[in-house]
């Protein structure tokens, strides 16, 4: 699936639910909210689909726009796609084929868990990991949000990004190419949909961050499936031996879970956006060059903490490890790695481009002129980060005025000194009467003399 | 600081500075520790240099701060832009280097024992400040300071 917008963004704004406060833009990890007129305005450019927004917002006027059910129906054949996260949604689960068995009955094809494709990623990390000179940490490219964060904050770090696809690009190929196989139908006839505890995977899909298109065609939330497939278990399924993933494989959905599998001791995992970020400052100042792997995941927990689960994340991810402490020996193992390093897109091929976003011009000597002016507004604003004005933090609005899309005056103290300003001018001018007139103040003053 | 010294290493930019920046750095703040090099690198991506040489501003700065903290009596940090280069300059009140040429080689540290259990002193600050610098100059007088002036072209 291809965009065609330079940005399209699954997080978006529902207009009349926004009551203008300043939840998110303190929580944006990029800065790249401003609340304008009364309503949050999200930057295109620097809204990396985290979702933290989603996560914050009081009133849900921050919403992950996703594929509705209905559009499976656009494909003659279809398959799902659950992330390995959709299985700790439910309590008590024994088996993952009651999920895929439930799956089928709303109407999919074949199931194909992406925990299978996180089997596949897992070997091919591995065989990175081994390459001589490779920089060290390598970044773990699964989480979107944390690849887009690193274009726009760390682009310094772009040559550490392990640059193997996602689980769900792998799992999408293999799935399909298994099914055409398998029934004899043509590959274009295949819609394969990923249940996503995310929306930065759904942004991924409409604009895959180093590929042309995505071997997905949609994304369903896991909160829009989680009724239905909830009602069908209820109601009882018919279930088939389809799982065949590992307790690794699964495990990839709560943090340290991708470490875990790639069977090394010198890694780092560090879950929840606000703290991955001060970790890669860290890598960016050479601190973590002894280090092999680092894990970093924007939501708490790992992908179970995500913004569009129905179950708290930490219930999710206590599911999940004991799910996969079940499954771990059954496992029925993986596709030939040959077959797949051979026949699918397993690397990310166009290069990781910079995001320079931060960038106050283009031009350096504009941009150094620009910082000095910013810096002396910064140094007039009252430093309180109060947000009145729309924008997160005093140094934000001097940024933002320095660019030209706020003014001195949307800070409320500045403006308040203004109005003082003006009161006592006003008073001054009121005492002042024309040169014909006597002056009150003098009169006064002679009865007293 | 002996005025010679600070003479002879700091009024000698010809161009005035478009982005200057001063940091008190205290010793043994392990608590601020970080914060001006990381207020640095901000800036920097801000004024758009290009990514690899933040990097090595980054750690430079990180050093510079690093050794005040770890190794002097407390001192300055001065951050410069002009527009051909970038200069960080450390000044400090003492203790001074007895000997620089030992205190440039890879393992050679004097931290202290509080230091080395921060992960701290690994003989590794000024070696990598060199690495990654144009320029590196340090005058140091032992009992009046050091003054270390970096410079990076942009």
């Amino acid at each position: 699936m291809k965009s065609t917008k330079e940005y399209y963004h699954s997080v978006t704004l529902d207009k009349d639910k926004c009551m203008g406060c300043t939840n998110c833009i303190k929580r944006c990890p990029t800065e790249a909210i401003r609340v304008r007129d009364g309503k949050a305005r999200i930057i295109d450019e620097r809204c990396i689909d985290c979702g933290e927004c989603i996560l914050v917002c009081p009133y849900h006027a921050k919403i992950a726009v996703t594929d509705p059910l209905s559009a499976i129906n656009e494909y003659r054949y279809k398959i799902a796609l659950p992330a390995p996260t959709l299985f700790g949604q439910f309590k008590n689960l024994k088996d993952c084929n009651m999920i895929m068995a439930a799956l089928m009955k709303i109407g999919f094809d074949y199931v194909f868990e992406v925990a299978l494709g996180a089997d596949v990623v897992s070997e091919l990390i591995k065989e990175k990991l081994k390459i001589p000179d490779i920089p060290k940490p390598l970044i773990s490219s699964a989480c979107p949000a944390i690849v887009r964060l690193i274009q726009v904050r760390f682009p310094n770090l772009l040559n550490h990004l392990c640059r193997v696809e996602s689980p769900m690009e792998v799992a999408a190929q293999m799935a399909k190419d298994e099914f055409s196989k398998l029934y004899g139908v043509p590959i274009e006839e295949i819609g394969a949909f990923f249940i996503t505890p995310c929306a930065a995977k759904m942004t991924s899909i409409r604009n895959p961050i180093g590929n042309e298109s995505s071997h997905v065609d949609g994304a369903i939330s896991i909160l829009d499936i989680y009724g239905p497939i909830a009602s069908n278990l209820k109601s009882g399924v018919d279930v088939e031996d389809l799982h065949r993933a590992s307790g690794a494989g699964l495990s990839w959905a709560i943090t340290s879970g991708e470490s875990n599998s790639l069977k090394i001791d010198n890694y780092l995992s560090v879950d929840g956006i606000q703290n991955v970020i001060p970790v890669l400052e860290e890598i960016e100042n050479n601190r973590m060059s002894d280090l092999d792997f680092f894990e970093g995941l924007s939501c708490s927990g790992g992908c179970v903490g995500g913004p569009l689960t129905f179950e708290n994340g930490y219930v999710a991810k206590n599911r999940i490890r004991l799910l996969a402490k079940e499954i771990q020996n059954k496992s029925k193992k993986i596709m030939n790695l040959s077959y797949v390093k051979k026949n699918m897109n397993w690397q990310i091929q166009k290069n990781i481009i910079e995001k320079p976003v931060l960038k106050l011009d283009e031009n350096i000597v504009m941009a150094i002129q620009k910082m000095e002016f910013l810096e002396r507004i910064n140094k007039s604003l009252p430093g309180l980060d109060c947000g009145s004005c729309g924008s997160p933090s005093c140094r934000t609005l001097a940024e933002d005025i320095v660019r030209g899309t706020a003014s001195e005056m949307d800070c409320i103290f500045k403006l308040r000194e203004k109005v003082r300003n003006l009161a006592e001018e006003m008073i001054e001018l009121s005492e002042k009467m024309p040169a014909g007139r006597e002056q009150k103040g003098k009169g006064e003053n002679k009865l007293y003399e | 600081m002996h005025p010679d010294l600070s003479t002879s290493l700091c009024n000698n930019s010809e161009v005035e500075p478009l982005i200057k920046h001063a940091f008190h750095i205290s010793a043994n703040d392990f608590v601020s520790a970080g914060e001006a090099s990381q207020k640095i690198k901000n800036i920097l991506k801000q004024i758009g240099v290009n990514s690899e040489l933040v990097r090595r501003i980054a750690i430079a700065s990180y050093e510079a701060e690093m050794n005040l903290v770890i190794h002097s009596n407390g001192g300055e940090l001065l951050f410069l832009v002009t527009p051909s280069e970038i200069q960080l300059i450390t000044e400090d009140t003492g203790p001074g280097i007895p000997d620089i040429e030992l205190a440039m080689k890879e393992g050679y540290s004097t931290a202290s024992q509080q230091a080395r259990e921060l992960g701290f002193g690994a003989g590794m600050g000024l070696p990598n400040i060199q690495r990654n610098a144009d320029t590196v100059d340090i005058r140091s007088e032992v009992g009046q300071g050091t003054i270390l002036k970096i410079t990076f072209k942009i």
